[in-house]
């Protein structure tokens, strides 16, 4: 049966130009199961393929951000009972307060799934399947059915990694960055057992559906563009995509080579990371290894990493902002050119995350100096969006205000970059809690800002219907005010030298002043959290009731993605691709207020160049 | 049972909040697209400017709530560097933060979408993007030249005259080796380690380790580098002086090394924090374990007469191992923590 699904899924794409419902109506009756599992479950239409990985993205979302509360009611209320948690954590919560264990588990499985699952699969897995053959005016992806695998390897990946949630020994404990010889020794740590292998096995075939999806990604955007789309009128989202899919296809292959000589270490009894170690009570016969070498291999990805979370939503809120300040981007050739040299960057600055690690301090100015000169284009691209929003006419949609918040957080995220990125700083600051506020604001914040900018905006896209305002209009004051509460304050922390993923600090003379502010910090944490679920409700209930949309075009836009049918069928055009004629930012020139990519030139533009 | 009241109040509040909003969405639909949009815009456009006020009195109130729980001045003569970096990139990145946060909310206020109101043609503008790449550029150039000076500094060889100091991170304690008289650590080897009598793993042959000994607590003179030599016995570990503002892995395999100088005694920064239980503290600053956050040692800073007297009471390690068959005395700090289960070779 899937044979046949596969079948059909291909003649659809052969037809692309019919409407979906047109292609499945005439065999109703023979191929209706068949007709449904090719168009939700094994659906070869990058629409489709968007939406199941924002719905799965969405999943993990929440039991990833429920960790987070979980873990922070320990840190607020280290001498409270909960007896609820004992009945849903079962041992891990004896007596109503999570084990040290437990704890260590739910800080790296948090982590895990924001920074993969979320922020990578969620983000640009959804965004970027959605936009780029919308918006370069593409039938699908290059090849469907490998953005098909793309989707069900991630799909794979969750089962796997959910999986080690509910194994005996508990799931991976040793951090989301899982350094060896923690993660590399059962005896070390309960989570370095059976949780361990599980979450390396996730992790693969994780990276597999990111290489999958990437290189569709790439060779879509190369070589699937409509007519007269040429590079430089592409949208802005489109280069943030394809940026994000050349690091990830540049550097996860380095990450799973990682894995897989932690892999042989932990089974194979090779010594790549291993040295002389007596480990509960026995010296084991590892000689030679460097365990340094893996974080080496480990952040070559690790920080590519933040940039393919972070690209997607630099792409996504210029085009919003554009769009809502009916204003051209400004500076589209530096914002293009920015994005190229922060990726060039990215792979050039991995050490900065090992400065106290024994580095050669001569190799460590090098990368301070190329961390700090990435501060450049991040500078330009801010510069850029505050005078975009400048002299604009501009319209507070739910996707506008994510697209302020994200410059806002982004700013604030990215300036304490230059305190961490300077060694000399970073010697105090490393794995306190002022890392934890650099980066939860700066690529965790802003990135959740940019996805729901994305979400917002594009959801008319997906769904053929509008969210509700208000309801957003809750959601974005009040996780913006809630971020900053929660994730300003712990600069403090960090300045004292406060180290993090620690599960108790009241035996600390140096740390326990601040036990006040975790009480006051995990408070704000369950609101935020609340008001999360409230978008998942909107989110869920405006995909069946909310208001219709009654215009292709609700935003006014000038982007391709805008001149397809309500409810496009696979195939995106009903009749031929529509030629495009000039850059995506024609807002409020020559006094119309806004021209579409598909309109061609008028003799006076041609005659001054055009864009 | 109060526990279902909170998830019932929980269940409601959102009720009553998603019917206000499906109510005045349907309010939306009878004005009219447009009036609703200029609504809810004007709304958004004022919470903008009271969010930027409001954010900004927030962020010096902040400030003042907190400061006097971040300590004292530097304990270490190597931190007044990282002190005065961190005090130099703080006014630096704080001008830009007040800066472009006070632009952004601003001007969504401001260009809020009005009747009439028409957006400007601006693409592009060269001047001044060549001014928002080239001042950035020359700032962080400062930036950099002043951390990397402080960077090879604070990284440098120790002076010769340093005390040393072996700590070795195990899960979950600190293990703490003086050199004793001849000032030289003596060979060790992790085959030879033994829980009961010899955790480090020294090598008995070596007349170096005749006289090394062992301590609970880190003893340091006031005003003299010491020099840190830094491993570990298991998983990587990290000591972290945060009084000192210093910090390195302690990695298995590879041996690391910091130096320090500390200005004050204990005694000293017990009258600075005006905190009579102040206590230096070594804490490990790299996950190793379900036992990290409890990775403590303590240290004393004290004067040169005071560690002489401390330094003359120690007995030497190998003295410990190569007592009569009597079993290890309580001075042997090896006593693990958490784990109960001492090794039998």
């Amino acid at each position: 049966m899937s044979n046949e699904a596969t079948l059909h899924g291909q003649q659809e794409v052969m037809h692309g130009a019919h409407a979906h419902d047109h292609g499945h109506g005439h065999d109703d009756h023979e191929h209706h199961e068949g007709g449904f599992i090719s168009k939700y479950v094994f659906s070869f239409d990058h629409k489709t393929i968007a939406k199941q990985f924002l719905i799965t993205g969405i999943i993990w979302a929440i039991i990833g951000a429920f960790f987070s509360v979980l873990f922070r009611l320990q840190l607020g209320f280290p001498d409270a009972t909960f007896p609820w948690m004992e009945s849903i954590l079962g041992h891990w919560a004896k007596g109503g307060r999570i084990t040290d264990e437990a704890y260590y588990a739910l800080v790296t499985m948090h982590g895990t799934i924001l920074v993969f699952f979320v922020l990578t699969a969620g983000l640009s897995g959804t965004f970027s399947n959605l936009l780029i053959p919308l918006q370069v005016g593409a039938r699908d992806m290059a090849s469907p059915f490998m953005n098909m695998l793309s989707y069900w390897f991630f799909f794979l990946a969750s089962v796997v990694m959910m999986s080690s949630l509910f194994v005996q020994t508990g799931p991976a404990s040793g951090g989301w960055t899982s350094y060896p010889p923690l993660s590399a020794l059962g005896d070390a740590s309960i989570g370095s057992k059976i949780g361990m292998d599980l979450w390396l096995s996730a992790m693969a075939l994780f990276v597999v559906s990111q290489l999958l999806g990437g290189l569709n990604y790439i060779s879509t955007i190369l070589n699937m563009r409509t007519k007269g789309m040429t590079m430089t009128k592409m949208p802005l989202t489109v280069w943030g995509f394809f940026f994000t899919a050349v690091l990830g296809v540049l550097s996860f292959p380095v990450l799973l080579s990682g894995f897989i000589l932690l892999l042989f270490d932990r089974h194979g009894g090779t010594s790549f990371y291993l040295s002389e170690l007596f480990v509960n009570g026995k010296a084991l016969s590892n000689e030679g290894g460097s365990a340094i070498l893996y974080q080496h291999l480990f952040w070559f990805l690790g920080h590519p990493e933040v940039y393919i979370i972070i690209l997607p939503a630099m792409g996504m809120v210029s085009e919003v902002m554009a769009v809502n300040s009916r204003k051209p981007i400004f500076g589209y050739l530096a914002m293009v050119g920015s994005m190229f040299a922060i990726v060039i960057l990215a792979f050039l600055v991995w050490a900065h995350h090992m400065f106290v690690t024994g580095l050669n301090p001569f190799l460590g100015a090098f990368f301070v100096l190329l961390t700090l000169l990435i501060a450049v284009p991040s500078a330009i691209k801010v510069f850029n969006w505050i005078t975009t929003i400048w002299r604009g006419n501009i319209r507070f949609t739910p996707g506008m205000l994510f697209s302020i918040g994200f410059v806002s957080t982004f700013i604030s995220g990215g300036l304490t970059g230059i305190w961490l990125g300077n060694s000399s700083i970073d010697i105090h600051l490393h794995d306190t809690y002022f890392v934890i506020a650099h980066f939860h604001i700066v690529m965790g914040v802003s990135a959740f800002f940019g996805t729901f900018a994305g979400v917002y905006h594009w959801f008319p896209k997906m769904f053929g219907r509008y969210m509700n305002n208000t309801l957003s209009y809750i959601h974005f004051w009040i996780t913006l005010i809630g971020a900053y509460l929660i994730f300003w304050p712990m600069h403090y922390e960090g300045l004292v030298g406060m180290p993090r993923r620690y599960y108790d600090y009241s035996t600390w003379e140096s740390f326990k002043q601040f036990a006040d502010l975790n009480h006051f910090i995990s408070i704000v944490v369950i609101l935020v959290f609340a008001t999360q679920l409230l978008f998942v409700f909107n989110f869920f209930y405006s995909i069946f009731k909310g208001r219709k949309l009654t215009t292709q075009n609700p935003w006014n836009a000038t982007t391709l993605e805008w001149t397809t049918p309500i409810n496009p069928g696979h195939g995106n055009w009903p009749g031929e691709i529509p030629e495009v004629h000039r850059w995506a930012y024609d807002y409020s020139k020559d006094g119309h207020d806004f021209i579409p990519q598909t309109t061609p030139l008028s003799p006076e533009e041609q005659a001054n160049g055009g864009h | 049972m109060s526990g279902y009241l909170a998830v019932l109040v929980v269940v409601l509040i959102f009720v009553v909040i998603f019917q206000i909003a499906k109510a005045s969405e349907y309010v939306s639909i009878l004005k009219g697209e447009k009036k609703s949009r200029q609504q809810s815009n004007k709304v958004n456009g004022f919470l903008m400017i009271v969010f930027l006020v409001v954010g900004l009195i927030g962020v010096y109130y902040c400030n003042e709530l907190l400061k006097g729980k971040i300590g004292v001045e530097s304990a270490s003569v190597q931190g007044e560097g990282i002190d005065s970096m961190i005090k130099w990139t703080l006014v630096i990145t704080g001008i830009v933060f007040v800066i472009t946060q006070i632009l952004l909310f601003w001007f969504a206020f401001k260009y809020q979408e009005k009747e009439g109101q028409k957006a400007f043609y601006f693409p592009h503008n060269n001047k001044l993007e060549l001014i928002w790449t080239v001042i950035p550029a020359i700032t962080l150039t400062i930036l950099v030249a002043f951390g990397l000076r402080h960077w090879f500094r604070l990284t440098s060889d120790a002076p010769k005259d340093a005390m040393i100091v072996e700590v070795t991170g195990k899960q979950f304690n600190w293990l703490v080796r003086y050199p004793g008289k001849d000032g030289q650590l003596g060979r060790k080897f992790f085959k030879n380690i033994n829980e009961a009598n010899n955790p480090l793993g020294q090598d008995w042959d070596d007349q170096l380790n005749k006289d090394d000994f062992m301590a609970t607590e880190i003893h340091l003179v006031v005003n003299k580098p010491v020099k840190f030599i830094i491993g570990s016995r298991d998983v990587i570990h990290d000591v972290g002086l945060s009084a000192f503002r210093m910090k390195m892995d302690a990695v298995p395999g590879i041996p690391t090394t910091l130096w320090v100088t500390p200005k004050f005694t204990t005694k000293e920064m017990k009258e600075k924090t005006d905190n009579p239980d102040y206590v230096y503290e070594l804490s490990c600053d790299q996950m190793c374990g379900k036992g990290h956050y409890s990775m403590k040692a303590n240290i004393v800073v004290e004067t040169q007469e005071e560690f002489d007297a401390w330094a003359a009471k120690q007995k030497a390690q190998f003295d410990v191992a190569h007592e009569s068959a009597t079993p290890a005395p309580a001075a042997a700090p090896a006593a693990d923590s958490t784990q109960k289960a001492v090794a039998k070779n």
